[in-house]
């Protein structure tokens, strides 16, 4: 246990390695080879474990140097601090479940080799994110997890949608990555430094401006990994991955990274007033905007993705508040009900058939144990007390308050919103009478494990917020006036839900009558994605197609070729006797040499 | 001695596969083969002995004369990682030309000869015996693309030599120059600075060959010709080493010499390098023909050089080095896959691919990591150079390299529309029976991705070389680091 703490890179290094193996292990080992894939998550788990209980202890640091040139040298370190345990023990959990799910629910797929070893090196990526202490290293890793995502939303890549989702999910988060590298590039340029500490010591000493320009650029990359408006485009198409990859990556852990960078970075942050103000109305935005799409949305996956962008909308909120701590805690809450919600969304689709919720139906009764479960989940995401959700989320909308009336009262309205859309998704899924085809049936042991695991997070989480917020040095107290308000909020968008799906998903078709054109708006998620389509992404490749064709080919080239004529016409006129055309023009240019050598030489020797 | 070898080893391999015709096209690739690898055991040698030697430059001329003879070779920490890499190439060249029938012996002795012309310009120390190698270069290079190369290829072999000459002519006029006004002629380790009201004249003289080399926007039309049309080797070649004698020449013999101009010019070149960075990003999109696509992106990478080395500092231009060879690593490893993909399918058209990884996947699995090496991600050899660029680059120019980000993201849309379209997707009926990458094939790419990781994770093997002479060239610009 103490060496996981001394020596932070084992628990980066052990998911590699299990990668390695089950990749070299190849396709006809990997009914033995998979269970390894569990080794890593447990690793990083004891080391995240290992962290808590010596949280008050002061982090050993590793770090060696990566490049030096001159008087300039960027080391990358590794060390296990409160809030990198933490996260730690979010990623290990939920990593080990996720491994143990897929062994159940990727049983079929030929391809397995390939996606436990892709698990192995995300949770190795995600680890480093973690416990990386320059930098450098954590910009390295926040790429790798990015790559992971992009080759595990793409693992069915025969499918042309799974193929551009991860194109997409690649190219709209480099957009914010690119914000995250000026930035980088920003600190780096006046402090001279990329170690964490040093950045966060010395940044309060900056002018003001700098620190703004430096937490915005940071922001658009937390923004674009954490899906917010308008960045959050891409994380719907994400749901082309394998559904125990959108739990671990588009859930729990790597959209989550975002949030956890601005908690690590707090001190750039807490410089600019401005920054924490554009987080706290994007955030809010997200959280509103999102959570009226996924009332509209008739894929089970889909609603869960934008919750999960609505829940993370509300970690920003808090973060624009002021609250990092908070933010952690609903993070952390959110990571165990979202995975639950996800991975029962899993055990749903494999034994339905359907994501959609139209067809599905009945479920609780043929698979009572991810009823029980998905329900703990929902219940937590709706803010139920004494669920999770209700905890964390009340700490958010306390917190939102006293920073903006506004935006606390918003909040409220999203969690009315919240509570309404996922009844409807568990009504519509688990009551009445199964309106699909075939005979749904309840999911084997390895994925009805996991799903009892994190239920058993969604429902007691809650209870430890005043000691994981106390541990990163904040508040997690019940504020009661909120507590009162938001709870019955949640039971109040509860029993409308079921009021209204009791009956059916009939009710969807009423309501698209009902409100023609707010219904429609909520379904297309208000028409950003359609509208960055149509902009930018349908006309890139035309567009560049173009200057290729008439700048570079016609003008550049052209002109180039042009002169190439030119000469090859002046000298046939002036030597008619030359025949190839490369002595002509060795020829040409020796004379010029010479020519240009004279005039050179006797102008400069003036 | 050691520095002699990487240049004599294949020119006298060259020579001797030339005239032993008789050994046929098996003998002649075999024979270069073992040529091609004993000179990269010699790069190899050079680097390690350099450094035991403790990084101190190591020096040959006939009779050991310092002084007057042309033939002087030296080698120092910016030659270093360029020896080695093009050792490497070299041996991937021969390797990657091993199904060539028509005149192989022809072949593979001008691919020999080349390497030891870009040897001779990246060990030269006499200025003249640089710029000597630098034109002899293109002599084998035009004959393997106007030869061995594809459709255009003598329409492209022309644009070639008659645009790259007359760079060089330019350059030649500067270098005579430079010799009439000072009295040095040694590159390497020697500091002689070119007299305040000449340096401009010569610097731009000698630009002018070196960045139709790099090549820049928009003197860079050459470069997808020639490379579409070359064959697998020579294109392996052209953008792996040849590319880096522009961005060689330019921190060999333009800075040192003439560093006051450098450090006028330093915004010019920054803004040059910005704009290969979008605008090449901006015309590997726009491709349908695959390697068209490959070879644009160099001259996005390429202006990451630029971009780096044009900060003046010592991280700057160690970047600007650590592009070089990583895109020397990169490009090959992708120009050897297109060539394998067209050997099979003789089609290099990007809409009429789709889903190889599944019909092909060793060869598809590796040009997704090619794919992901030339956007930069970290872990692999890209991610260093570009990354040092952008910080060095913001340390030097401010929010003006804003831009670079743009062809960051345009970095991204390239590589990864070539995935999209030629990796995955439903797989074509028109390719189910091409054959996968057989052992040969699977041990160049097997050495271009051991290379692409080692040197991604361990920048420093290439950083802790140049650390020397980059130090020298930033205090020669004044930076003072």
């Amino acid at each position: 246990m103490e060496v996981l703490l001394q020596q932070p890179w084992i628990a980066v290094l052990v998911p590699a390695v299990t990668a390695v193996l089950i990749a070299v292990g190849g396709g006809r080992a990997v009914k033995v080879t998979r269970w390894f894939a569990l080794i890593g998550p447990l690793a990083v788990l004891t080391t995240g474990l290992a962290g808590l209980f010596s949280a008050g202890d002061t982090p050993a640091v590793v770090s060696v140097s990566w490049l030096t040139q001159g008087l300039d040298a960027i080391s990358v370190g590794a060390s296990v601090d409160a809030l990198a345990a933490v996260m730690l023990t979010v990623v290990g959990v939920v990593s080990a479940m996720v491994v143990l799910f897929s062994i159940g629910y990727m049983a079929e797929d030929p391809a397995q080799t390939r996606y436990f070893a892709l698990l192995g090196v995300f949770t190795a990526a995600m680890t480093g994110l973690v416990v990386s202490t320059s930098l450098v290293g954590l910009f390295a890793s926040w790429e790798l997890v990015g790559a992971c995502s992009f080759l595990l939303i793409g693992f069915w890549y025969r499918k042309p949608s799974a193929a551009n989702a991860a194109m997409k999910a690649f190219l709209v988060t480099r957009v914010g990555d690119v914000g995250f590298l000026l930035g980088l590039a920003v600190l780096w340029g006046r402090t001279g430094s990329t170690d964490i500490a040093t950045v966060n010591a010395v940044v309060g000493s900056l002018p003001a401006g700098v620190a703004t320009v430096a937490a915005l650029m940071l922001f658009a990359g937390a923004a674009g990994k954490s899906a917010q408006f308008p960045l959050h485009v891409w994380l719907p198409d994400a749901m082309e991955g394998p559904t125990p990859v959108s739990a671990l990556i588009h859930a729990a852990t790597m959209v989550a990274s975002g949030v956890f960078l601005i908690a690590r970075m707090w001190p750039v942050f807490a410089a600019s007033e401005t920054a924490l103000q554009v987080m706290l109305w994007v955030g809010l935005v997200t959280a509103l905007g999102a959570a009226a799409a996924a009332i509209a949305q008739r894929d089970i996956k889909r609603v869960l993705a934008y919750s999960t962008i609505s829940q993370l909308g509300f970690m920003f909120v808090a973060l624009g508040a002021g609250a990092w701590q908070i933010a952690m805690f609903h993070l952390v809450t959110h990571a165990a009900f979202k995975a639950l919600l996800f991975l029962g969304s899993g055990s749903v689709i494999h034994s339905a058939g359907t994501q959609d919720l139209h067809e599905m139906g009945g479920l609780g009764r043929l698979m009572p144990i991810t009823m029980a479960t998905w329900v703990l989940g929902a219940g937590a995401l709706a803010g139920i007390p004494p669920l999770a959700g209700f905890f964390s989320k009340d700490g958010i909308i306390h917190a939102a308050w006293v920073a903006s009336p506004i935006a606390g009262s918003v909040l409220v309205l999203v969690s009315l919103m919240t509570a309404f859309y996922i009844t409807r998704a568990t009504v519509l899924a688990f009551s009445g009478s199964f309106r699909g085809e075939g005979h749904p049936h309840e999911s084997p042991w390895t994925m009805t494990v996991p799903l009892m695991v994190l239920a058993a997070g969604a429902a007691g989480l809650g209870f430890a917020g005043v000691a994981l917020t106390g541990l990163l040095g904040g508040h997690g107290e019940l504020d009661l006036t909120v507590a009162i308000i938001s709870g019955s909020v949640a039971l109040l968008g509860v029993c409308v839900g079921v009021i209204l799906y009791r009956r059916g998903p009939a009710v969807d078709a009423a309501l698209e009558r009902r409100f023609v054109g707010t219904y429609a708006a909520a379904r297309s998620a208000f028409g950003v994605d359609a509208l960055v389509t149509r902009l930018l992404v349908r006309p890139a490749r035309p567009c560049a197609e173009k200057v290729y064709r008439a700048i570079d080919r016609r003008l550049i080239d052209g002109a180039v070729n042009g002169i190439g004529k030119l000469m090859a016409e002046v000298g046939r006129l002036a030597t008619a006797l030359q025949t190839g055309q490369l002595d002509l023009a060795v020829a040409l240019m020796g004379a010029g040499i010479v020519f240009l050598t004279a005039l050179v030489i006797g102008w400069g020797g003036r | 001695m050691g520095v002699l070898l990487p240049v004599v080893i294949p020119l006298a391999g060259a020579l001797v596969v030339a005239f032993a015709g008789r050994v046929g096209a098996g003998g002649a690739r075999r024979l270069s083969a073992v040529v091609a690898g004993v000179t990269f055991i010699a790069t190899l040698y050079l680097a390690f002995s350099w450094n035991a030697g403790g990084g101190e430059n190591i020096a040959w001329a006939i009779g050991g004369s310092q002084r007057v003879m042309l033939l002087r070779f030296a080698v120092d920490g910016l030659s270093v990682p360029l020896v080695v890499l093009t050792g490497f190439l070299g041996l991937i060249a021969v390797l990657t030309s091993w199904e060539v029938r028509d005149h192989a012996a022809a072949h593979h002795a001008l691919l020999l000869g080349l390497e030891a012309a870009v040897m001779a310009v990246f060990l030269a120390d006499h200025i003249l015996l640089f710029y000597i190698a630098w034109e002899a270069v293109l002599i084998p290079m035009f004959f393997l693309i106007s030869v061995w190369g594809h459709e255009n290829r003598r329409a492209a072999a022309f644009k070639f030599f008659i645009y790259t000459f007359a760079g060089s002519a330019l350059m030649l006029v500067g270098i005579i120059t430079l010799m009439v006004s000072t009295p040095m002629d040694s590159l390497v380790g020697g500091m002689a600075v070119v007299s305040a009201d000449k340096q401009t004249l010569v610097f731009w003289l000698l630009a002018a060959g070196l960045l139709v080399k790099v090549p820049v926007v928009p003197l860079h039309t050459w470069l997808p010709d020639a490379h579409v049309e070359a064959p697998t080797a020579g294109s392996v070649m052209l953008a792996g080493v040849l590319l880096k004698m522009g961005g060689y020449g330019l921190l060999r013999v333009a800075l040192p010499l003439a560093p006051d101009a450098f450090r006028a010019a330093a915004p010019v070149l920054a803004i040059l390098g910005g704009i290969g960075i979008v605008y090449g990003a901006v015309l590997a999109l726009g491709q349908r023909d695959l390697k068209r696509l490959v070879a644009y992106s160099s001259v996005a990478h390429m202006g990451f050089m630029l971009l780096a080395m044009s900060t003046g500092t010592a991280l700057g231009i160690g970047a600007a080095v650590l592009v070089m060879v990583s895109h020397g690593l990169v490009s090959g490893l992708l120009f050897f896959l297109v060539g394998a993909l067209y050997d099979r399918t003789h089609t290099r058209e990007i809409p009429r691919f789709g889903g190889l990884v599944a019909q092909v996947p060793v060869w598809g699995g590796v040009f997704v990591f090619g794919a992901l090496a030339s956007l930069g991600l970290p872990g692999l050899s890209g991610f260093p150079g570009e990354l040092l660029a952008v910080l060095e680059g913001f340390r030097s120019f401010g929010w003006w390299i804003a831009p670079v980000g743009l062809g960051v993201v345009l970095g991204a849309a390239y590589n990864l529309y070539a995935v999209r379209a030629v990796a995955h997707g439903e797989p074509s009926v028109e390719w189910q029976s091409i054959p996968d990458l057989g052992m040969r094939e699977r041990a160049i790419a097997a050495s271009f991705v051991l290379f692409i990781v080692g040197l991604g994770v361990w920048p420093g093997v290439v950083l802790s070389a140049t650390e020397s002479v980059t130090r020298i060239l930033a205090m020669a610009l004044g930076g003072g680091q």
